[in-house]
Order: structure tokens, then C-alpha cells, then sequence
């Protein structure tokens, strides 16, 4: 996998806000064809702000971004962003648009007819594991939070996108749920050959699901690898810590799961 | 009562008809004006808080001074475009009250769009850019939706707003419901008042009703409710709207002043000419200064002016003559300065003169102005919202030293009473007003001549100069009216009388007919 293009790449990007210390420092990262990779760090360190420069939600102050290739200040931001899926951190429904009609936003954009996109709708309710009649055209106001996120993964990939960023898309769910979907999500991404940038806070998750796991903090990246090697190697303070967790869990489970 | 109830009624598709036509079209072109802006703002802080100060400074004020400031404006324009195309536009009534309206309604549309849209949460506004929307289609599927609430309470209010401000359009010649409650409280016809509140009322509530049905319509996405809503608005308005279209234009449009005895001349001139065969409408309710105007542009046809008005407002005259010469000179200055023809007085003076309660003024010995002069210093005196600003008040003071207490301005019809009861003890009152013998009042010579004549006169429009269907119809009642007679007739329509202006014209006419034939 390491030898695929960056259909995702950051060029020493920064952002900055005015004149405060800048958001984003220096960020370079990859993301290569059909990965799926997690980022991972605390509130504040700049997760959703390098998500959004993806699909031009905003510009970096400095470096690039490119797109399967292209820097994205050369692409139209309407079709770029038509093109890539986006799970927004608090989900983003529109409260005046019927769940269905949520999901069917972007294909309704991009034109596609009536019918094929009410099958579109049908197919991505059954796979969030919504139920079709009960659910369509209910508003986002009649929705529990873990629903309403389902809704926000269904609208992201809705059109088809080939890269999709999803910002906290499961932090509402309970965690059977969460992990079913995650389950499932990652099956989709393998079998439609999708792209992956996943923000979580959750390490576990990010262990579990992720072929790559990015840690940022404070603006830069602290550590990068598969879920393996950031296990396994040697890493620095806030990193170890990180892995602690997860790790204090297994042990634990492991135990209590002896004879 | 219920004669003042049928004859109310008859009126009503006049009245409203003006009213839905000068109050719909100021709705609509306020809209129109409001959102597009409010839109254009969207992300402009600058253009926004110029928009929300001008509108805010145009609602402070108060609607009837908006409406009057329209007037001088739009005549000064009327008068340019006259000297620059050789053709003009009418500078009174619809015009100048649909103006000011459209101003008046554009605050709450704007402020509520613009909160309304600033108050969209930035997630969403996000979102609707993330899944790929241009800043169109944000704002036409996602924006305005969500928006719409609020914006549609602003539209509310301003339909709320401009259908009762309209009422006010009477004062500068827009025909509405305002002329029930403008004659009305100078007729003390309350019931007459009362029916044009009502009606105002009804009238605001079935279009804040039926916006509520579109918005209700609109956010639950029931195209039939919107549709509904869209027909109730439209069938209310062609309703109200279409009578007076089909209704033929009057031959001959008679002014009036707002106060009782306007309303009875200009119903005896309209009945006169109706007799003759003509058709024939009043414009009451007109302002001094407006009215003049109107005539002058021919606006109107005819009216009844004062002498001392025209001496002092027009002429711009401080000193004051005999009748005949004042009358004479006048009638020259009319045909010179504007062409205006005077067709001559009616016979009888209607002055603004002092009056105080006969007892009150036995007992003091007061019999002239120079008596009351030693008296005034504790005294209070009333008069009508005019008077104190008038020529004929500082000629009264210079003449005579006079220097009152305290100087209140009232409604006319609420001064004899006023001073019968002891609430005042002097008022500016008019010679020709029959109360000034119902309430007991005797008027106070003037012996210096401060105040100047105020001759009723017949004055006729430059278009109708040599109209002599009109002149005939007018002729007969050139110096057939004594003063009597006037404040038998004005007593009759006016509070106690009972009767309406036009019953009022109609005993007058007979009187005048009986005094000939004697
Ligand atoms: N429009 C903005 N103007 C100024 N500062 C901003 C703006 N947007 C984000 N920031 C700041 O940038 C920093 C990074 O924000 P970002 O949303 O990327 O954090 P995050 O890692 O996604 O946090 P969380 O896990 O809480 O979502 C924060 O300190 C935030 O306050
Ligand atoms: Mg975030």
C-alpha cells in the first residue's frame, strides 16, 4: 500500500487566525489511495481545521493541499466539495430537510433523476441500519443524536465520493452501535475502494479500524504509523500516554477473560 | 344612529378601496426594496448598519409627519419635472402616501431578514457549503428556509404597520379609512370613528391571517396552504380594489379642510353640481397648505377658502383691512400670482375670534380684548394647532399686550366645551361655529382690528377657470349664506346635531332657497 499515490497530500501547510499562533504548523501528510487514516489528538490541536482544508471549507495560510495531484486552490470548491464526503463534527443536518432528503442533497446537486437517487437513499438507510419506512421522512429534530449521526455518514457517502472525511462521526453511539457501524463503514470502504480521513478521539477506535493513525497536537504532527508500530515503538510523552489507555484496557480484559 | 351606520356602510367601498390600494402597494414595493437589500447586506456589516440606521431613523418619525413631509417634496418635484418636460404627476394623495408607507414598512422587513439570517447556525451555513452548494443555493434551500419565521414576523409587522398608518394618508388627499375617523372626530361622529377603526382593524387582521396561512403553508411545505394563503391575499385585494376602478371618474372633485364646516360646503357644492347633472366627489380631509396646492395644480376643482387665510398664509400680509377691500385685493392677487379664479364669498366670516363664557365674562368685565388683556395674566386659553403659530395670534398679542397663563393646543371640537366647563378659560374659537351659542360663549371685540376678515370664498382651479357648468352650478350660493344659517348647519353635523355633512348641505340648501324666496 505504501508504494500508491497521495490521493490525499499536505505540503508544509500552516493556518493561522489573524495574528495569533498559528493553528496548523507546518503539517505534512499523505494519505494514499483506499487507506483509511485516523487522526487522533486533543481538542484544540487543529484535527477539524486540516480536515476543512481538504475540501476548501477554508484555505491554508501557507503550503498546499492536493487532491489526486491537484493543488485544490486550482479546483472549483462547489465541485471538489461535491466530490468529497464530509461527516461534519455535530452533524450538520438540515433541520428543515427530511432525513431522506438530507441524504439525497448531494446527488439532488449533482443532478441525478428522481429514481435512482430514492434507491440511493434506500440502499444508504439500510446500510447506516436505519430503518427505511420509520426513518425517511422523519426531521432531523425527531432523530436520536446516534441516528441523526447514521444520517450524517448516509449524506456524506451519498454520491458516490471516492474520498470521504469524517470529523467525530460516531461519538454519539452507543457502543455496540458505534462499533457495528464502524464495522460496517470499513467493509464499505474496502469493498468501494474509498479513501479515509477519520477524526476520533477515541484511540481504540482509531486502533481497530485505521491502516494508519496520524497524532497531532498543538498544531503538528507528533507521530505517525500503523496501528502496529505506534504500539510497538518507541514514542514521545503525550503519544505513550495515548497508547496507554487502550492498552490498560486489553490487559484488563485479558484478565478478567482467565481461567 | 343607524342613519350614521347605512351612510357609514354606503361609504366603505370608497374608503377601503383607497385604503387597500395605498397600503398593498407601499407593502409591496416596501418588500420589494427590503429584501433584496437585506440580501445584499448578507455579508456586508457596513451596508447593513447603514440600512438598519436609516430605517430606524425613518421610524422615528411619527407616521403622520412622514406622511406630510412627502407632500412639499413631492410637489417641489412635480413642479421640476413640469419646467423640465412640460408634464407632471399628480403631487397629492397616492403618491405621497404610498412613499411614505413603503419608507414606513421597510424596518421590520429588514431588521427581521437580516436577524433572521444572521441568526442561522454557522454549522449549518457550513454544512450546506460541505456538501456542495453555491452561496445560492445555501441561501435558497438552506438559508431562507430556515430564516423564513422570522423573516415572515417582519412582514407581518410591517403589513400591521402600514395598513394602520394608511389611515393617516386622508390629511394629505388619499381617500382611506382614516376619512371616517378624520371626519368623524370632526363631525363628533363617533360612530363614524369608531367604523373606520374596525375596519382598519378587520381589514389588518385578515391579511396578518392570511400571510400566517402562507407561512404556516410555506414551513410545512403544503403548497395547497401557500396557495391559499397567496388567493385570500390577492382575492382581498382585487375585492376592496375593483369597485373603485369601475367606478367612473367624477367629473368635478370638490376639496374640503378637516373640520365640519368644510364638510357641509363641500357636500352643498357637490350636491349642487349633482343637481345639475354632473358628476361630482369630494377630497376632505385636506390640509390648509395642501389644499391651495391642490387647486393650484388643478388637483381640485373647487373649494371654499377663508379671506384671512389667504391674507396672511399665502399673500404673506400682516396687516389687515376692510372686508371688501381684503376680498377685492385678493381676488386680484388669485388671478395674477396663480390664475386661481374667486368667484366671490358666501356671506358670511368664519374668524378666528377670543370667546369666553358669558357669565365668566359679566362678572369680570371683560366685553373686548383690551378688557381681557388685564385679565389674561391668570388666565389659560386654548386654540386649535394652528392658531399659536399664527400671524393673526402675534398681531392679537402686539395689539393688545395680551399675555396668557397658559397656552394649550386642543382638537377645535373639544374647545367650546372645554371652556363652557371651566376647563379653559379662553379659547381661539371660529365665528361661524355654532357652539360658540351652544355653549353659552360670547366672542370679544376686536377694536384695534388685529385679526383680519375671514370671508368664506368660493375659489375655483386655473383648469376650470371658464368652466361655466361649474361657475353656474356655484354662482347661487355666492353671498346666499349669513352667518346664522352657517352655524345652524355646522351645529346640526356637528357632536349634538346628529345629522351627517350632507343632511347638514341639504337643510342649508333649503334654507337658502326659503331666505331667496322671501
Ligand atoms: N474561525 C476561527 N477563528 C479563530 N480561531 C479558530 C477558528 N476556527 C478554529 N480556531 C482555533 O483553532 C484551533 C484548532 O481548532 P480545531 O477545530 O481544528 O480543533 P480540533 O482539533 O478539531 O478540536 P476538537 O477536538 O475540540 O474538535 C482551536 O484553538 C480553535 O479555537
Ligand atoms: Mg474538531
Amino acid at each position: 500500500m505504501t508504494d500508491t499515490r497521495p490521493v490525499i497530500a499536505f505540503d508544509n501547510v500552516s493556518k493561522s487566525y489573524g495574528g495569533a499562533a498559528p493553528v496548523l504548523d507546518r503539517v505534512s501528510l499523505d494519505v494514499r489511495e483506499r487507506e483509511f487514516l485516523a487522526i487522533v489528538g486533543p481538542s484544540g490541536s487543529g484535527k477539524t481545521t486540516l480536515l476543512r482544508l481538504v475540501n476548501r471549507l477554508i484555505d491554508p495560510t501557507e503550503g498546499s493541499v492536493r487532491v489526486e495531484g491537484q493543488d485544490v486552490q486550482s479546483l472549483g470548491a462547489v465541485s471538489l466539495r461535491r466530490r468529497i464526503g464530509y461527516v461534519f463534527q455535530g452533524v450538520g443536518l438540515f433541520p428543515h430537510m427530511t432525513v431522506a432528503e438530507n441524504i439525497a442533497i448531494t446527488p439532488t446537486l449533482l443532478g441525478w433523476d428522481g429514481a435512482r437517487i430514492s434507491a440511493r437513499v434506500d440502499t444508504l438507510l439500510d446500510l447506516v441500519r436505519l430503518d427505511r419506512t420509520k426513518h425517511r421522512d422523519r426531521f432531523p429534530a425527531q432523530l436520536s443524536g446516534g441516528e441523526g449521526q447514521r444520517v450524517g455518514v448516509a449524506r456524506a457517502i451519498a454520491a458516490e465520493p471516492k474520498i470521504v472525511l469524517m470529523d467525530e462521526p460516531f461519538g454519539a453511539l452507543d457502543p455496540l452501535t458505534r462499533d457495528a457501524l464502524g464495522e460496517d463503514y470499513r467493509r464499505l470502504h474496502d469493498e468501494l475502494g474509498l479513501t479515509t480521513v477519520m477524526i476520533t478521539h477515541d484511540m481504540l477506535e482509531a486502533l481497530l479500524l485505521a491502516d494508519r493513525i496520524a497524532v497531532i497536537r498543538d498544531g503538528r504532527i507528533v507521530a505517525e504509523g500503523t496501528p502496529r508500530a505506534l504500539m510497538n515503538g518507541e514514542q514521545d510523552e503525550y503519544v505513550r500516554e495515548l497508547m496507554a489507555t487502550p492498552r490498560r484496557q486489553a490487559e484488563r480484559l485479558k484478565t478478567l477473560s482467565a481461567p | 344612529m343607524n342613519s350614521q351606520l347605512t351612510e357609514a356602510l354606503a361609504r366603505l367601498p370608497a374608503y377601503l378601496g383607497g385604503h387597500v390600494a395605498v397600503s398593498v402597494t407601499a407593502l409591496l414595493l416596501g418588500l420589494a426594496i427590503s429584501l433584496p437589500l437585506a440580501l445584499l447586506s448578507m455579508r456586508r456589516p457596513a451596508l447593513r448598519n447603514v440600512l438598519l440606521g436609516a430605517a430606524s431613523v425613518v421610524q422615528t418619525i411619527p407616521s403622520l409627519a412622514l406622511l406630510a413631509l412627502f407632500y412639499p417634496l413631492l410637489l417641489g418635484l412635480a413642479a421640476l419635472c413640469e419646467r423640465a418636460f412640460g408634464a407632471s404627476f399628480s403631487a397629492l394623495g397616492f403618491l405621497p402616501s404610498v412613499l411614505a408607507l413603503t419608507l414606513y414598512s421597510m424596518l421590520p422587513v429588514l431588521r427581521n431578514t437580516i436577524t433572521g439570517l444572521n441568526g442561522i447556525d454557522p454549522a449549518i451555513a457550513e454544512a450546506a457549503l460541505g456538501v456542495g452548494m453555491t452561496r445560492r443555493q445555501s441561501l435558497i434551500m438552506v438559508e431562507l428556509p430556515l430564516a423564513l419565521p422570522v423573516i415572515m414576523a417582519g412582514i407581518r409587522t410591517a403589513a400591521i404597520w402600514v395598513i394602520g398608518a394608511a389611515t393617516l394618508s386622508t390629511p394629505i388627499g388619499q381617500t382611506s379609512l382614516g376619512n371616517y375617523i378624520f371626519t368623524g372626530l370632526q363631525t363628533q361622529n363617533w360612530v363614524s370613528v369608531l367604523f373606520g377603526c374596525v375596519a382598519a382593524a378587520v381589514f389588518a387582521l385578515a391579511v396578518d391571517q392570511l400571510l400566517a396561512l402562507m407561512e404556516t403553508g410555506l414551513t410545512r411545505r403544503k403548497r395547497g396552504w401557500v396557495a391559499a394563503g397567496g388567493a385570500g391575499l390577492a382575492l382581498l385585494t382585487a375585492a376592496a380594489v375593483i369597485p373603485g376602478l369601475s367606478q367612473t371618474r367624477a367629473t368635478y372633485t370638490i376639496g374640503a379642510k378637516p373640520f365640519t364646516e368644510q364638510y357641509v360646503l363641500a357636500s352643498l357644492i357637490e350636491q349642487r353640481l349633482r343637481a345639475a347633472g354632473h358628476s361630482a366627489a369630494i377630497r376632505e380631509g385636506l390640509g390648509s397648505g395642501v389644499i391651495f396646492n391642490a387647486l393650484r395644480a388643478g388637483e381640485i376643482d373647487a373649494y371654499v377658502d377663508y379671506s384671512g387665510t389667504i391674507w396672511t398664509n399665502q399673500m404673506h400680509r400682516t396687516d389687515a383691512g376692510p372686508r371688501a377691500e381684503v376680498l377685492a385685493e385678493m381676488a386680484k392677487w388669485l388671478m395674477q400670482e396663480y390664475k386661481i379664479a374667486m368667484l366671490g364669498g358666501l356671506g358670511f366670516e368664519n374668524a378666528y375670534a377670543l370667546a369666553m363664557p358669558r357669565g365668566r365674562a359679566q362678572a369680570l368685565g371683560i366685553r373686548t380684548l383690551a378688557d381681557l388683556a388685564r385679565h389674561a395674566a391668570s388666565l389659560s386659553i386654548a386654540g386649535d394647532y394652528e392658531f399659536f403659530g399664527r400671524p393673526e395670534w402675534n398681531a392679537v398679542r402686539k395689539a393688545y399686550g395680551i399675555g396668557f397663563r397658559e397656552q394649550r393646543q386642543m382638537q377645535p371640537e373639544f374647545m367650546y366645551a372645554a371652556a363652557s366647563h371651566g376647563d379653559v378659560d379662553v379659547i381661539a374659537g371660529y365665528t361661524s361655529d355654532g357652539r360658540i351659542a351652544q355653549f353659552e360663549l360670547v366672542v370679544l371685540d376686536d377694536p384695534r382690528h388685529a385679526i383680519p376678515p375671514y370671508d368664506a370664498v368660493l375659489l375655483v382651479s386655473p383648469k376650470r377657470m371658464n368652466d361655466e357648468a361649474l361657475l353656474a352650478a356655484l354662482r347661487p350660493l355666492v353671498d346666499a349664506i349669513d352667518v346664522t344659517a352657517m352655524r345652524a348647519a355646522n351645529l346640526r353635523a356637528s357632536g349634538g346635531g346628529g345629522a351627517s355633512p350632507g343632511e347638514a348641505a341639504r337643510w342649508l340648501w333649503t334654507e337658502i332657497e326659503r331666505r331667496k324666496g322671501r
